[in-house]
């Protein structure tokens, strides 16, 4: 396995509002979730390093997020963020990738997800992110741990409403 | 460092094999090996020719085996792979499971499509008594330089593909038939109307691959010329070039002329006598095998190009 | 019942294995002794020692992968591997290289050998070979063999024989294929790599998106289509006025409904491909065919279709399994 990353300082990016409450929102949301999964960056390796675009396409912005240096930043739509590798698709799809309700290949073959860039840096995200069973829900409420209950009640009535996949899907929740 | 001949991969004519041979027998190389190892559908076709190639080519001064096919599955395989043991003469295994046929101890070679990585199998082979491989196309440099040690010191050659389209894979499947919407079962032997196997091109029109029936070859044709130096220091004991339509006399004699010092030459030679053919050699050189780069010294992999 | 060999690229895909039933979990170590060696897959020591001791403590085997072929002048880490897998409580370790073989049975005589499918012992010759010189008690059989010549191979040998039922599908003799290495210098033998991504690049161009490897273009998709992943041996060629799939189209094998005809045939046990996928393909893949030997012990019929959304293209095939294949 390759050696573990160092922990490089966050740099303070301005941002125009009301990307900037956004964005460290998501920073801290990552650097949470790496910091509870540790694992994550390791089996990442160098492609850690790798500046990765997400476009989400039923979302108004675009992600920037850069895991070896625990960095999310969001962008207008109309930026060029320089970058290695890009993952496109509706929320739906990165939510139910992300959860273990569906399998990333499976996204991939049907057109749901789409890559470009590096393919290599792509697969050791999602392979990494896979392992280490992920549930968003759990990670916003372990931000604010008082408010833990109501994010998942929350978090329950969204997914209902949505049909978003919004927590971790065990075993007897993955759908035939 | 000498010169051995492959089996032929393509599917020729009895005629056409029997002239190949005919003039092989002349050419400076010191052994041959003669039989079908891609499809045991053709063998009744030109079988009959093997006897007497065999002693064209040893009144020539040639050593001569016999190949064994390299993918046996079915049992008319089996039995044909146990009568060419008989046969007297030695016998290039390019099935594993033919070493089932082969007393414990008696001597064999191993063809190119016996997977020899490594001085653990190496050094197995020769323990069950293999005296001469052929290395795997694929294999880089480094790996043929401590496989000629280990080689040298359990007393087996070790031999290098030289020259000639690399075999890079075979299937129960023949895309031969497939190309002409048929099974394999029901070929119509169309692999017979491309005496140097099929092109097959990528979608922007380069040069890419080669279906000879159930086996793919590269398009390019790899060749050491390059490469002869440092495969001489490494200590091979043989290049083998594989049989192609065309002037292969005149490939061998040019092999040979380098080998015996004059290796400068080589490239432009074979450039003149195969004037359709793009070259490559990046296997040796531990790149993509399609890769064509300049001289290689010893131990040194220099940067790929693509052509 | 027919034993069920399960993938497991990670921690979390082996215990979504185990838990989805499998009977068995195989695996390998996060380097080139396996012939997965993806970027962010695979176990280090201490992961795989755990994933053992969780499927042993459910009842599941756990069989070590350590199938592609050593480099000359670096077997140690291959022998490593195998004294590694041996002392984590490994079940089996999956070997391909005759060298690595003769290692393993001279110096882990207690250890339980299968022969990869990577050796591509395609006859009961080379098997038999095998079991008299290393003592291997199974083999995974080339997918080139239709299911007679399956069950003519099972009469002639003692030696377990498993199969591929699911995921993807070589074309060519496994173990025995440079495709991937000749256009990019990687290969499945020597890196445990095909069509490597680290080779790959997508690009849009006023004729359509194109996916190449190592260079060579090896699909055209026309705007806004799925581009499939270029899988050299799937890929989309030209050949005299022919353009097309000309080794194979975009499909994964679903030999579901062969598992009656591979039962009698004599097949000891069944296996899933795909290390590389995701929990959630492991855990929906071995449900399915957990019910499906079930079934098939029963005499049921087999249920068909259920997995189609996780194979490539879509579409499956029974590949070399049926004979109108070839």
């Amino acid at each position: 396995m390759p050696g573990r990353m160092t922990q490089p300082p966050m740099p303070a990016l301005p941002l125009p509002l009301p990307l900037s409450p956004l964005a460290a929102v998501l920073s801290m949301l990552m650097r949470s979730t790496l910091r509870r999964h540790p694992a994550i960056l390791g089996r990442m390796g160098a492609a850690a390093g790798a500046r990765f675009l997400i476009d989400v396409t039923n979302v108004p912005v675009l992600l920037l997020i850069e895991p070896a240096l625990r960095r999310a930043r969001v962008l207008p739509r109309s930026a060029r963020p320089a970058h290695d590798a890009a993952i496109r698709g509706r929320l739906s799809a990165f939510l139910s990738m992300l959860h273990g309700a569906e399998d990333g290949d499976a996204l991939f073959f049907s057109g749901e997800l789409t890559i470009g860039g590096d393919t290599a840096a792509v697969l050791a995200l999602r392979n990494a992110l896979d392992d280490a069973e992920i549930d968003l829900t759990e990670e916003i409420a372990g931000l604010a741990p008082a408010a833990g209950p109501m994010a998942r009640r929350l978090s329950g009535l969204l997914e209902r409403r949505t049909g978003l996949s919004l927590h971790r899907v065990t075993e007897t929740e993955v759908r035939e | 460092m000498d010169l051995t001949v492959g089996p032929n991969p393509f599917f020729w004519s009895a005629e056409a094999v029997r002239a190949f041979y005919r003039d092989l027998a002349a050419a400076p190389v010191a052994r041959v090996v003669i039989g079908e190892w891609v499809c045991s559908k053709r063998l009744p076709f030109w079988q009959d020719e093997i006897a007497g190639a065999v002693d064209v080519l040893r009144d020539g001064g040639k050593e001569v085996a016999l190949s064994t096919l390299a993918l046996i599955t079915l049992k008319r395989e089996r039995r044909m792979t146990a009568d060419l043991m008989a046969a007297g003469l030695p016998v290039e295994v390019n099935d594993l499971s033919a070493l089932a046929h082969v007393p414990v101890g008696a001597p064999f070679w191993v063809g190119p499509m016996v997977n020899v990585y490594n001085e653990g199998t190496l050094e197995w082979l020769a323990r069950r008594g293999a005296t001469r491989i052929c290395l795997p196309p694929e294999l880089p440099l480094a790996s043929i330089e401590t496989l000629a040690r280990a080689g040298r010191a359990a007393d087996v050659a070790v031999e290098v593909w030289g020259h000639g389209r690399a075999p890079l894979a075979i299937s129960g499947r023949c895309y031969h038939a497939r190309l002409h919407d048929r099974a394999k079962d029901s070929c119509q032997f169309v692999c017979g109307e491309d005496p140097d196997g099929r092109d097959v091109d990528t979608l922007d029109g380069q040069a890419f691959l080669t279906v000879n029936g159930v086996q793919t070859l590269g398009r390019a044709v790899t060749t050491v010329a390059a490469q002869i130096g440092a495969l001489r220091d490494a200590g091979v004991a043989s290049l083998r070039l594989s049989p192609h339509a065309g002037a292969f006399n005149d490939v061998a004699r040019a092999y040979d002329t380098a080998l015996r010092g004059s290796e400068a030459a080589l490239p432009a030679t074979l450039a003149r006598l195969m004037p359709h053919a793009t070259f490559c050699n990046g296997f040796v050189a531990a790149g993509p095998g399609a890769a064509l780069i300049p001289e290689q010294g010893p131990g040194q992999s220099a940067p790929t190009r693509q052509f | 019942m027919m034993e069920l060999v399960c993938p497991a690229g990670t921690p979390a895909a082996l215990r979504a294995a185990v838990e989805a039933g499998a009977h068995t979990v195989y695996c390998g170590f996060a380097d080139e002794t396996n012939a997965r060696n993806f970027p962010g897959l695979n176990f280090s020591r201490e992961e795989m020692a755990a994933g053992i001791d969780f499927a042993h403590d459910r009842g599941a085997k756990v069989l070590v992968a350590i199938n592609t072929f050593p480099r000359a002048g670096a077997q140690d880490l291959w022998h490593r591997a195998v004294a590694d897998a041996a002392a984590a409580g490994a079940d089996a370790v999956i070997l391909a290289d005759i060298g690595l073989l003769a290692h393993a049975a001279e110096r882990h005589p207690g250890l339980r050998l299968h022969l990869s499918v990577q050796a591509a012992a395609a006859n009961p010759d080379a098997i038999n070979l095998y079991a008299q010189a290393f003592g291997v008690r199974r083999v995974v059989l080339p997918r080139v063999l239709t299911v007679e010549e399956i069950a003519a191979i099972n009469r002639e040998t003692e030696v377990e024989t498993e199969v591929f039922v699911f995921g993807g599908l070589c074309v060519m003799a496994e173990g025995r294929c440079s495709l991937s290495s000749y256009a990019t210098g990687l290969s499945p033998n020597m890196n445990g790599v095909c069509s490597p991504a680290s080779h790959v690049a997508y690009a849009e161009t006023a004729k359509g998106q194109e996916a190449r490897l190592g260079g060579f273009l090896i699909h055209r998709t026309a705007r806004g289509a799925p581009v499939p992943y270029p899988t050299l041996c799937k890929g989309c060629f030209t050949s005299g006025d022919q353009t097309g799939h000309i080794f194979e189209d975009p499909v994964s094998l679903d030999a579901t409904r062969l598992i009656p005809a591979l039962r009698k045939a004599g097949v000891s046990a069944l296996k899933i491909e795909g290390r590389q996928r995701s929990r959630a393909y492991v855990t929906q893949v071995v449900r399915a065919f957990r019910a499906a030997v079930e079934a098939a012990e029963r005499g049921d019929p087999m249920p068909e279709g259920l997995l189609t959304r996780l194979t490539e293209g879509q579409a499956a095939t029974t590949g070399a399994y049926a004979k109108t294949w070839r």
